[in-house]
């Protein structure tokens, strides 16, 4: 299953905000069908660089590429419709839209049925065979007609899961899919998290380093932008630099 | 579950038997309007209810909020006027001519404003239609500050007489109820749906693939072409076209007309259109200012109740107890 081709990778990626550097000198590669975690300390600049492989910011330097195309100069939107999808820190789900509508919002836009403006709602009933089943794989089936704003966090990241996978995307970058989770949710997330990683590549930034260590095939840590180590969890936990980093804040 | 199944009523935008009944009662008391009511008086709410509802689309669905509205009404009535006294042109189609220029103007100031987010994208459209009034006062086929005088109403299609009052009120119904009809086919549409999860939630529907910015124009274009559709009507029913109409006291009047009413309601913005030409209607024959009272209900309407009159009502009637499962 894991492969040793990289699916994404960037080369020199440097962001800087009037003259902060925020993300130095980052070159990583993402092998496909792994499960990679992306960690540090507070302010290391994991979301930064997240936000600049997905494209919401524009790196100063550097180069990404992915399945060996250069995505550097493209739009968020059009790296998302080449397969790289990603979550947000914050639930990203449309909190007064139905748990289905949610789904099927994502689905809309490859059946191409998103800019008919002249058709009844009720056409859009065709995706709801699909969209139930996406509902189905989070456990989210009861709560198919609520709003998502009354789904308890757990439950909205599940419905964010689902409603990236719509797009079956080729690799997902879920940013802290568990923060602020209880440990039950925790449980839950991870085996959905194993599940879609089946057929699919994953970069997450998490904190939870008990997770990290039980989900994920390769860590890279990153501390004040920059690449500190990068390995196995094994490796990277035995690195000194990796303890150096971390000590005196919130892990150990 | 149970909670979730009466969610579903009210979510999905099927019509129930009771609004299709409510709306039946509507249709029929406007059809019945003219013989209790001056027609002109009606025609006029008629028009601005739509000009609110296109101006709703964008803000109550959208989530834009455009201070430059009147330039697609009073552009477009300035145009049917011109098609219709100048080239002659048969009333619907100048009317249709009118809501196509305010289109196109729409794809224009949208093109440029949507870049904008907010307050920027306010200042924008109000930037590009202060522009375009300045235009309007200058070039000679809008006659400066004389308007557009004198519009013939002519024959619909070469047989109706729009000199009839009647005539010419049921033609503006007909209008209206499309361009209604039009405005809630958009909303509760494919289309519509992306709309709102791009009004929800903007970084989210671009993470899904959209390009917002297409989405947006096109729900301007529309809008803007639609507010030109009541504009141009106006110019027929009156039979002039002036600055008035493409000035930004006429944009703000909409704003107000739809703030009262309800942003984001099916029925609001016609109940504030109602409302507010009324008013005015009632107050030109006493010495009372128009503009303090207006004023002064603006203010009460943001502090008191500011999902507006229709808003207020609509949540009264589908308050439920919360509570996250």
């Amino acid at each position: 299953m894991v492969s040793t081709q990289p699916i994404l990778s960037a080369t020199g990626l440097t962001m800087e905000f009037r003259g902060f550097v925020a993300v130095k000198d980052v070159t990583l590669s993402v092998n496909e069908g792994t499960i990679h975690a992306l960690i540090g300390p507070n302010g290391a600049g994991k979301t930064t660089v997240f936000n600049l492989l997905t494209k919401f910011l524009t790196p100063t330097r550097g180069q990404i590429s992915f399945r060996g195309n250069d995505i550097t100069g493209l739009k968020p939107a059009e790296v998302a419709r080449l397969g790289l999808v990603r979550s947000f820190q914050i639930s990203a789900v449309f909190p007064h839209l139905t748990v289905l509508d949610n789904v099927r919002v994502a689905l809309q836009r490859p059946k191409n049925l998103a800019t008919q403006f002249w058709l009844p709602f009720s056409s859009l009933s065709v995706l709801d065979d699909r969209a139930l089943e996406l509902i189905d794989a989070v456990n989210l089936s009861a709560y198919a007609h609520l709003t998502a704003s009354e789904l308890s966090y757990g439950r909205k990241r599940a419905l964010e899961i689902a409603t990236t996978l719509a797009l079956d995307p080729a690799m997902l970058l879920l940013d802290e899919p568990m923060a602020g989770m209880g440990h039950e949710d925790i449980g839950r997330i991870a085996d959905l998290i194993r599940r879609v990683a089946k057929n699919r590549t994953v970069l997450m930034v998490e904190h939870n380093l008990n997770v990290v260590a039980d989900l994920c095939d390769r860590v890279t840590v990153l501390a004040r932008g920059e690449i500190l180590s990068d390995g196995s969890y094994a490796t990277v936990s035995a690195d000194p630099r990796v303890r150096e980093a971390y000590m005196g804040t919130e892990h150990e | 579950m149970a909670v979730g199944t009466q969610y579903l009523a009210e979510q999905q935008p099927k019509l129930s038997t009771t609004s299709l009944v409510l709306g039946a009662i509507a249709i029929a008391a406007l059809i019945a309007a003219p013989f209790f009511f001056y027609p002109v008086f009606l025609m006029s709410i008629l028009c601005f209810a739509l000009f609110a509802c296109a101006f709703n689309l964008l803000i109550g669905y959208v989530g834009l909020l455009s201070f430059g509205h009147a330039a697609f009404f009073g552009g477009a009535a300035y145009y049917t006027a011109h098609a219709v006294k100048v080239w002659g042109l048969e009333p619907l189609t100048g009317i249709l001519f009118g809501a196509a220029g305010a289109a196109a103007m729409g794809l224009i100031i949208g093109f440029i404003a949507i870049r904008r987010q907010g307050i920027y994208f306010a200042m924008i459209t109000l930037a590009l239609s202060q522009m375009f009034a300045f235009i309007c006062l200058q070039v000679p086929f809008t006659h400066g500050e004389d308007g557009i005088q004198g519009v013939p109403r002519g024959h619909l299609l070469g047989i109706i007489d729009l000199n009839q009052p009647l005539s010419m009120y049921y033609v503006t119904l007909a209008i209206f109820l499309f361009g209604v009809f039009a405005v809630w086919r958009i909303v509760n549409s494919p289309f519509g749906n992306i709309l709102k999860a791009i009004r929800e939630n903007e970084r989210r529907a671009v993470s899904l693939g959209y390009r917002v910015d297409r989405y947006k124009l096109g729900a301007f274009v529309m809008s803007a072409a639609l507010a030109g559709l009541a504009g141009g009507t106006k110019a027929i029913v009156f039979q002039f076209a002036t600055l008035t109409d493409v000035q930004w006291q006429m944009s703000g009047e909409v704003i107000l007309m739809t703030l009262l009413g309800g942003i984001g309601t099916m029925i609001g913005p016609i109940v504030g259109a109602g409302l507010v030409i009324a008013l005015q209607n009632y107050l030109a024959s006493s010495q009372f200012p128009v503009t303090v009272l207006i004023g002064i209900i603006f203010v009460i309407c943001v502090l008191l109740f500011r999902r507006g009159i229709v808003g207020e009502i609509l949540e009264l009637m589908k308050r439920k107890p919360k509570g996250n499962v």
